[in-house]
């Protein structure tokens, strides 16, 4: 039973396109113009399977046993042994959340969206791609992972050339192109990782046999160039995917042209692909490669959240306003992964469920302004609080998410990767921060342009929303507060498989050759603070580390203390 | 010598012919067919030519199943008086030459009756052919392997031009014939040149005045063969249309009719390399240092080239000749890993188990690519440029539905035999460690999905300029195409993602591989 449950997750969805594929479109008469809650036949058996799928993955949730690191749920078929692929699935407490977050998506963008023309097909594409994400997030397979990682790509492009507004097929097909030449050279460095360490039992591609080759005594600087080569392969597709900046220009492309379902799929799900990518294959098998090149990424990653917010400012279409400031909060996820250290990583998972909370609900919303108005032109909008109080509030609410205000779950998410990534590199932090400034900038500005001041013409006969609709948002609004004051059980359950995968590289032998960075460590280690160096720490245990670790986070004075020598280190690490 | 040739002559040799059973049904089939045609020729304009072709490729099928397991057991098999060699090898790529005769041949079926064509030839054409590409892939000397080539290539020129209301077709079949016997020519040549260096032209022969020859012995005038092999392998690259010599692929594949264009794609091709492999393995083994750099450069050029040439074209049949030519510079890649000396225990199998499984998924892929195209191509078989493909998944989704997958498939998205050609070809190249032929490998392939995508676009995303009136406007409704055609699409597409998803057939892959890897 067990091990039917993750398999049952791509199964169920996959059957459910088969059956609205083979279901004649004789069903799918749409009637003329509907108001209320409407769904096409072909919605309603696609509703049905994701919402099943969405069930098995909340009893994931409820099955998975709290303070477990590792992999739950494992079930592994061979499929060609000679080069050692098989279907392996497990979850952990990383990919635990993005299994839930991709089960609960799916159904609400079905009841909050529509499509308005061929709606089988676009049952089956959506379904379709609700496969591939769970895929993705439930393989331990490498190769497995690659296959629904690059098949997402298919359904997305078929949503967003067929269903999508204005450019349609140069967003799409931008989308494909970008995201496809990019971890096409992932594969190579796949398959180069896989002979690299093929041992006596041949090839494997499951992780977990990746990750002990790789954790073995030596490997890492034995193999320093061909792995630092294969982790740039990785990182570029992964990069993309995310997408962090200057490799980013795809997205908001993809997401003004989408449909609305669309970018609430590719922001809250599609996107996490990349970053789930960079923790689990990153830092699980890379983790010398990930530390050298952490100043790069939480450079770009830091830049990611300016720039974002920055030209989110200036945008005049109200959905390419959220589409940058998915740039930016990508930008907040990278940061969390490349500090390195268990509050950043918590908070980089934390922040993915929440982005996808938030920003999903933000499109959602947009989607239906978008519906009545028929315009996202900021400058033709204005005073539609008066005359949709109800959206307007939950426009609100989701903003302030969305923003990171305290007490929501933006703020927990936000709080504790700034907590890491100020332990590791004060002055990333210290420039991320201003996001968060910048984010209530272009947030409330477009607000206030949009539902305050004078409402005239069509603005002020904008219906309010259905109640099926705010039924449909409801679940996104209850987790966004109840994350946001309560998300102990969320990181219950990151927790320790996010110290386990820092464990498994922390017992690793001391890696000659960045001096820089040593020396960083090493002066940093005298004020007691826990710099990128954890390696070098060679006689304390992985767990001291993390207490130290907790007990800085506990209290910020110390660190403030400690300022004038921490400057210095940092400085190094930035040369 | 000339007692050895006389010899030869008198001693006819004995003839196994239970061991050649594929290739002597293929080209019995071929005679059989035009004789019961001549004497009853009421049967020539209806179902029957297609169903006895496709019933010979079955019954050779059905003779490949059995000496797979002879062979199995006892090992190769020299027949002939040694002048052809039987083992899973050949079996593999007789087989495979059989599926696409067998696709072809249900291809045809609708498109004569559509063309108001009749008669019998274009069958017995793709069977004779099919029974040279066979010989090809058997022969274990070069003057065989030049009969095989040519009666391999000889029916194909015939068949490129016999659509005789399209000057198109004329003009296709012109060119390759004209190119086709510069390559033949270069080819003998190199023949010559190789019997002058070793004295033989036996590939056994030619590779034991090689083994001491790493030192250099006397007898081999090393600078002759390296011309030599240079000459046969231009000679092969023509027939496998790699860069550089693929200048006639384009127009060759626009002109001619399109089912031919789906037998010249996948049997014709597989037949080249299949040869070339032979050729090369047993014959030049010794030489491998000096060849294998070639197929570097000829799998670069042609990944390069063949993808982004791509880009630029406006007719389908020119895209997909294009993305052919990107295909080969892969089965190149395969054989570049097969053929690494480094690791002939293991890199060498899966190099190897790259090719043959790329060979079968290819075939099979673009047989059903072209037989879309057959499909839509229309009286007269020439609306073929994209704007022709514009809405057709509003007019018939089943068939775009088809065509989508088999495009996908080609581009090596995941879940197809595509992806899983293109995982082994980088997987054994990357055990080679030709990372720089590995990705450039995966590049060319994004690159050449643009086409593919370029081609979907139009089929699901731009609606079809208003056309109801226009005289042959495409029937909408599946029932509307010749049931064997979409029969034969059918097949390929389940094929396809079969081959993609399910573990089947390992073991054979497996053995052909081993095999191959011990002609070397």
């Amino acid at each position: 039973m067990s091990e039917m449950l993750l398999p049952s997750l791509i199964l169920i969805p996959l059957a459910t396109a088969a059956i609205i594929a083979v279901v004649p479109s004789f069903f799918d008469k749409q009637p003329e113009k509907t108001e209320g809650f409407y769904l096409p036949f072909s919605g309603l058996i696609a509703l049905a399977g994701s919402s099943l799928t969405g069930l098995v993955s909340f009893y994931v949730l409820a099955e998975f046993v709290v303070g477990e690191g590792g992999f739950q749920f494992t079930s592994t078929t061979p499929w060609v042994d000679s080069v050692g692929l098989s279907w392996a699935f497990g979850v952990d407490g990383i990919s635990l959340f993005m299994v839930v977050l991709t089960g609960l998506l799916f159904p609400i963008a079905l009841i909050t969206t529509s499509a308005h023309h061929d709606s089988k097909a676009y049952h089956v594409w959506l379904m379709m791609l609700m496969a591939g994400s769970m895929g993705a997030f439930v393989a331990l397979d490498l190769l497995v992972f690659f296959l629904f990682f690059e098949i997402v790509l298919v359904p997305m492009y078929f949503l967003i050339g067929g269903w999508g507004h204005g450019n349609r097929i140069y967003a799409s097909m931008k989308f494909f192109l970008y995201t496809m030449a990019a971890s096409a050279l992932m594969l190579v460095g796949i398959v180069s990782l896989v002979w690299l360490t093929s041992g006596a039992d041949g090839p494997s591609f499951d992780y977990r046999v990746l990750l002990e080759a790789v954790t073995a005594d030596g490997f890492a600087a034995e193999n320093e160039t061909a792995l630092t080569f294969i982790f740039l392969s990785f990182a570029l597709a992964f990069s993309v995917k995310v997408p962090v900046f200057p490799i980013h220009t795809w997205l908001p492309d993809a997401h003004t042209e989408a449909p609305t379902s669309g970018s609430v799929i590719l922001a809250g799900v599609l996107l996490k692909l990349g970053t789930y990518g960079f923790l689990r294959f990153g830092v699980g098998l890379f983790r010398d490669q990930i530390e050298t090149f952490a100043p790069l990424f939480l450079t770009l990653g830091v830049i990611g959240i300016v720039y974002g917010a920055a030209v989110a400012t200036m945008q005049k279409d109200l959905k390419r306003l959220v589409a940058y400031s998915s740039v930016a909060h990508m930008g907040f996820i990278v940061l969390g992964i490349f500090a390195l250290n268990s509050q950043g990583l918590q908070g980089a998972v934390l922040q993915m469920v929440n982005h996808g909370l938030s920003t999903g609900a933000l499109f959602i919303l947009v989607g239906w302004v978008y519906e009545r108005r028929h315009t996202r032109q900021i400058a033709e909008l204005g005073g539609l609080q008066k005359s949709a109080p109800i959206l307007a509030a939950v426009f609100t609410l989701v903003m302030l998410s969305s923003i990171g205000l305290p007490g929501l779950n933006g703020f927990a998410g936000e709080f504790l990767i700034l907590l890491g990534t100020f332990q590791s590199g004060r002055w990333w932090a210290v420039v991320a921060v201003s996001g968060v400034i910048l984010a209530a900038l272009y947030m409330l500005w477009a607000y206030q342009r949009s539902f305050h001041g004078p409402a005239d013409g069509e603005n002020a006969e904008m219906k309010d929303l259905r109640p099926y609709e705010l039924a449909g948002i409801l679940p996104l609004l209850f987790l966004i507060v109840a994350l946001g004051v309560y998300p102990r059980p969320v990181l219950d359950r990151i927790e320790p498989s996010v110290e386990a995968l820092l464990q498994t590289t922390e017992e690793r032998p001391e890696r000659p050759g960045v001096e820089g960075i040593v020396a960083a460590a090493e002066e940093a280690e005298e004020h007691g603070d826990d710099d990128y160096g954890e390696d070098s720490h060679s006689e304390d245990s992985g767990d001291d580390s993390h207490a130290e670790d907790k007990d800085e986070s506990h209290s910020d004075e110390d660190q403030s203390d400690e300022e004038p020598a921490d400057d210095e280190a940092s400085e190094k690490v930035d040369q | 010598m000339i007692e050895q040739l006389l010899q030869v002559q008198t001693d006819s040799p004995e003839v196994a012919w239970s061991l050649i059973a594929p290739l002597v049904t293929l080209a019995l089939g071929g005679i059989l067919l035009i004789t019961i045609s001549s004497l009853i020729p009421s049967l020539k304009d209806n179902w029957f030519p297609a169903a006895f072709t496709a019933g010979t490729a079955a019954a050779a099928m059905v003779f490949v199943v059995d000496i797979w397991d002879r062979v199995s057991s006892t090992g190769p098999e020299f027949v002939v008086a040694n002048s052809m060699s039987v083992d899973q090898y050949t079996v593999f790529v007789t087989g495979v030459i059989c599926i696409s005769v067998f696709l072809v041949s249900l291809l045809f079926h609708g498109y004569l009756q559509r063309e108001g064509f009749s008669g019998p030839e274009w069958y017995v054409l793709i069977l004779m052919s099919a029974s040279g590409g066979v010989l090809l892939a058997s022969a274990e000397d070069l003057i065989v392997t030049f009969i095989g080539l040519e009666i391999l290539s000889i029916a194909v020129y015939v068949l490129a031009s016999l659509h005789l209301r399209r000057g198109e077709s004329q003009e296709a079949g012109f060119k390759y014939f004209l190119l086709g016997a510069l390559s033949s020519a270069l080819f003998l040549y190199g023949i010559a040149l190789t019997y002058g260096a070793t004295g033989s032209t036996r590939l056994t022969g030619i590779s034991q005045s090689g083994l001491n020859e790493r030192g250099l012995s006397p007898a081999v005038d090393s600078s002759m063969i390296l011309v030599a092999m240079a000459l046969l392998m231009v000679g092969f690259a023509f027939k496998v249309s790699a860069v550089p010599f693929h200048l006639w692929t384009p127009d060759v594949y626009e002109g001619s009719p399109s089912p031919v264009v789906a037998f010249m794609a996948s049997a014709v091709k597989v037949a080249g390399f299949a040869g070339m492999l032979r050729v090369f393995f047993v014959g030049f083994g010794p030489y491998v240092e000096d060849w294998r750099p070639l197929l570097q450069g000829l799998a670069i050029a042609s990944l390069v080239v063949g993808s982004l040439l791509a880009i630029a074209q406006s007719n389908v049949k020119r895209m997909l000749a294009y993305s052919s030519i990107t295909h080969a510079g892969f089965i190149l890649i395969g054989i570049y890993a097969a053929a690494d000396p480094e690791s002939r225990s293991n890199g060498g199998v899966l190099g190897a188990e790259a090719f043959l499984f790329y060979l079968l998924a290819y075939t099979i892929m673009v047989a059903g690519t072209f037989g879309v195209i057959t499909l839509i191509g229309r009286r007269d078989d020439g609306r073929h440029s994209l704007d022709d493909y514009r809405g057709l998944f509003k007019s018939n989704p089943v068939l775009a539905v088809l065509m989508s997958a088999l495009l996908f498939a080609q581009a090596g998205i995941p879940f197809t035999s595509g992806f899983l050609a293109k995982f082994r070809v980088i997987a054994a190249a990357a055990q080679s460690e030709a990372y720089v032929l590995a990705g450039v490998a995966m590049l060319a392939s994004v690159v050449a999905a643009v086409l593919y995508l370029r081609i979907v676009v139009s089929m699901f995303l731009v609606d079809s300029p208003a056309e109801a009136d226009e005289p042959d406007a495409l029937p909408s409704g599946l029932s509307a195409f010749p049931l064997a055609g979409v029969t034969a699409v059918a097949i390929a597409v389940v094929a396809t993602i079969a081959l993609g998803v399910l573990p089947f057939g390992q073991e054979i892959l497996t053995d052909a591989a081993e095999a191959m890897s011990a002609m070397r």
